[in-house]
């Protein structure tokens, strides 16, 4: 939390002075990648699901009034009781609220990158309510007090050698053999209980599927089931943009999701929640309540975002990203990090508080490259970019110097006059091949030489060469 | 995209631009004229526009699209007059065919005009390959290379196969994979020097990548990278050569390596 006090750049910094974080993320992303790439390897329709999964998307954003009606009118049918929340602090308002409503003195959580969006564990923790995270690395994450640093791994951060030793700190009958199984043991007999004691469940949804009025959600322990079923009170927290027309569209969504995001076929554990229990029911909630949450989603669409609305929280952006695999996610300093983070969080937090993000980028494109539904990442972030530079928040310098560039480059004699200059210039601090400790180079030359430039430009020589021609 | 001429014939003697690129034209002259002999050597009347300057490219992605839009006009009207374009840089040719449309979005008429040169618009390589079915004869050079594939040209272009085709006609010369041959080397431009760390972290790593290969020289087809790749293996004391592909190519690699004593 601290972190969010400095700069992007601060936060960078100590992030790539930091080498256990370094290992942690090249273990997490390393592997996501090969898996992946396994995945896509044994998958060769893979372009015409991706297709697919893009085309159902577009689908629904064009048509989102629709669905979202039909998603509320079958939810409410099969007894859900459902809500909308236009901002973050309404959506976790109402959590809360639900929660008080029903007397929870413990609610179990389900790992949700939108209860993270909307502040929700705070929220729960400043009203009192004992939060316990069932998720193994939410768990992580709970326990070290920090946030997620992954949308699918939140605990990417921390190498197994420090949750060994966390758990071993925290956990009342904690592992004594150093395996994963063991440590994964000692969470189970730290959590079980608390999942059948708690009140009231939240979750996630992966997908709201409209002609039904169920949701969805996948995951790889199995805690969405155990979570859900036990309380008495289910609280579903799910952004707009994941409707889906039907249960077949979802499967096709999933079909590139899990690939995406793991390298599986299939998700571990794909739950179906529709409604509360009705008579004849062996288990399930007695009652079931769907926060429907805005927060921005309808912004992007008026204001030239609508592609990113097809995110389906994979994280395959940023486990090929060169700078999230450098930095980890807890330098971008929002709830989503990585390429779909630099997009969205401006949303949230506003850009001149994160102008950064859509700068700190090589604009390669692999993000868009592995996106499951074809989102164009570089181009979104390009977007900001051009939004910095119209509302002034580009530094003086840098709007100097560009400027500076562009008269020269439309008067094509001056920019001779001032490319043989800069040549010189350069020249004169040249040694062995290099320029070495010229003013203004300094941040390319703290860690890399930088090749000196041949004695004269291709345009001065190729006029002399051919100049009769 | 750029396979659309995949089975006519090669155009005879088209009159091709070489548009040499900001970055080759101050820095690294060999490489304008390794491009050249190329294109000649191809059956191509090459000339080189003298009102040429600059792609946009940091000024587009800075955010500056007023200033993006200007150049990009003054670049169609600098090279519209031409049978093709051909520059050897992915990341500029990949400006005007996939960005100039974008950047001048607001004016059909402008946007209409880049479409229509960025389709005549070739990376180097790509055009020796795709549209003049061009094979280097008798070029040779002992040793053997790795390929950092630059993202632009990589991923807007689809420039994989035809450097590599090429380099394979090269005798003597022996190719070694570049584990993560398609990640970015951490250069991106104004990123380079805007966040200096992180892009240190990146190439650090690619330097490494470089140096596990075994290769002898480092060759790729974008001098912004290869600047950057060649500067990073440098400060590291390594001891692999980096040049441009067109100068190998075109036998002049017998001149000092990027960041050599020239």
């Amino acid at each position: 939390m601290e972190q969010a006090t400095l700069s992007f750049k601060a936060r960078a910094e100590r992030a790539l002075a930091d080498p256990t974080l370094k290992i942690a993320i090249d273990r997490t992303t390393g592997t996501a990648e090969r898996k992946r790439a396994l995945a896509m390897s044994q998958f060769p329709q893979f372009e015409a699901a991706r297709d697919r999964a893009r085309r159902i998307k577009d689908h629904v954003i064009a048509n989102l009034e629709h669905y979202l009606l039909e998603f509320e009118r079958n939810a409410i049918a099969s007894g859900a009781k459902v809500y909308w929340a236009a901002t973050a602090e309404e959506a976790s308002q109402i959590v809360v609220r639900l929660c008080k409503e029903a007397g929870a003195k413990r609610v179990t959580r389900v790992k949700s990158m939108l209860g993270e969006e909307i502040g929700l564990p705070h929220a729960l923790d400043e009203a009192g309510i004992d939060r316990v995270e069932t998720d193994l690395a939410e768990h992580i994450v709970q326990l070290g007090g920090d946030r997620p640093s992954h949308i699918v791994w939140p605990s990417m951060h921390r190498t197994r050698e420090q949750v060994s030793e966390m758990f071993k700190r925290r956990h009342r009958a904690p592992h004594q053999e150093e395996t994963i199984e063991a440590m994964v043991d000692s969470a189970r007999r730290e959590l079980r209980d608390k999942f059948l004691s708690a009140d009231v469940a939240i979750s996630g949804a992966n997908f709201l599927i409209a002609d039904s009025g169920a949701t969805c959600t996948v995951t790889n322990e199995g805690n969405a089931e155990l979570t859900t079923t036990p309380p008495r009170v289910h609280i579903v927290t799910a952004g707009i943009e994941k409707l889906v027309p039907s249960m077949g569209h979802a499967i096709a969504m999933l079909r590139v999701l899990v690939r995406s995001a793991t390298g599986a076929d299939v998700t571990q554990y794909t739950t179906f929640h529709c409604g509360p229990k009705q008579a004849g029911d062996r288990d399930g909630p007695e009652e079931f309540h769907i926060v429907l949450v805005d927060n921005g989603r309808t912004r992007m669409l008026r204001e030239g975002m609508r592609e990113m609305l097809r995110c389906i929280r994979c994280g395959a952006c940023m486990n090929h990203c060169v700078v999230f695999r450098q930095l980890g996610g807890h330098v971008y300093g929002g709830t989503y990090p990585g390429p779909m983070g630099a997009v969205l969080t401006p949303v949230f937090d506003g850009l001149e508080k994160s102008r950064d993000l859509p700068h700190a980028c090589t604009m390669n494109g692999k993000c868009q490259e592995v996106c499951p539904v074809a989102i164009p990442l570089p181009t979104l972030l390009r977007g900001w970019r051009d939004r910095s530079w119209r509302e002034g928040l580009e530094p003086g310098v840098v709007r100097f110097g560009l400027g500076v560039h562009t008269f020269f480059a439309l008067r094509p004699r001056l920019y001779r006059l001032a490319t043989a200059m800069a040549i010189r210039v350069m020249r004169l601090f040249s040694r062995g091949g290099v320029v070495r400790g010229m003013p203004g180079l300094g941040a390319w030359t703290a860690h890399r030489e930088f090749p000196a430039p041949a004695r004269r430009s291709f345009m001065e020589m190729y006029k002399d060469q051919e100049g009769g021609r | 995209m750029s396979n659309d001429r995949s089975v006519s014939s090669p155009p005879s003697s088209p009159r091709v631009a070489l548009f040499v690129t900001c970055l080759v034209d101050a820095m690294r002259p060999s490489v304008g004229f390794a491009a050249l002999k190329l294109l000649r050597a191809a059956g191509c009347r090459v000339e080189v526009p003298d009102a040429q300057t600059c792609c946009g490219q940091p000024a587009f992605n800075s955010g500056d699209t007023a200033d993006a839009a200007r150049l990009a006009r003054h670049f169609i009207e600098t090279f519209e007059g031409y049978d093709y374009v051909v520059a050897p840089s992915g990341s500029c040719v990949g400006m005007t065919r996939a960005h100039y449309p974008e950047a001048l979005a607001d004016d059909p008429a402008w946007a209409e005009r880049a479409r229509r040169l960025g389709e005549r618009t070739y990376e180097l390589t790509s055009f020796l390959v795709d549209v003049m079915r061009f094979a280097p004869a008798d070029v040779k050079l002992d040793g053997s290379f790795t390929y950092h594939d630059s993202c632009s040209g990589l991923r807007e272009l689809g420039v994989h196969d035809q450097p590599r085709a090429l380099l394979g006609k090269v005798s003597g010369l022996t190719l070694k994979p570049l584990e993560g041959n398609d990640v970015c080397c951490g250069f991106g431009g104004t990123f380079c020097v805007k966040y200096p760390a992180i892009s240190n972290a990146v190439v650090g790593e690619k330097a490494e990548a470089i140096e596990r290969s075994g290769a002898q020289l480092l060759l790729g087809g974008d001098l912004g990278c290869l600047m950057n790749m060649a500067g990073k293996l440098k400060r590291k004391g390594s001891a692999v050569r980096a040049y441009h592909a067109a100068e190998v190519l075109a036998g002049m690699a017998d001149g000092p390596a990027i960041g050599e004593e020239g």
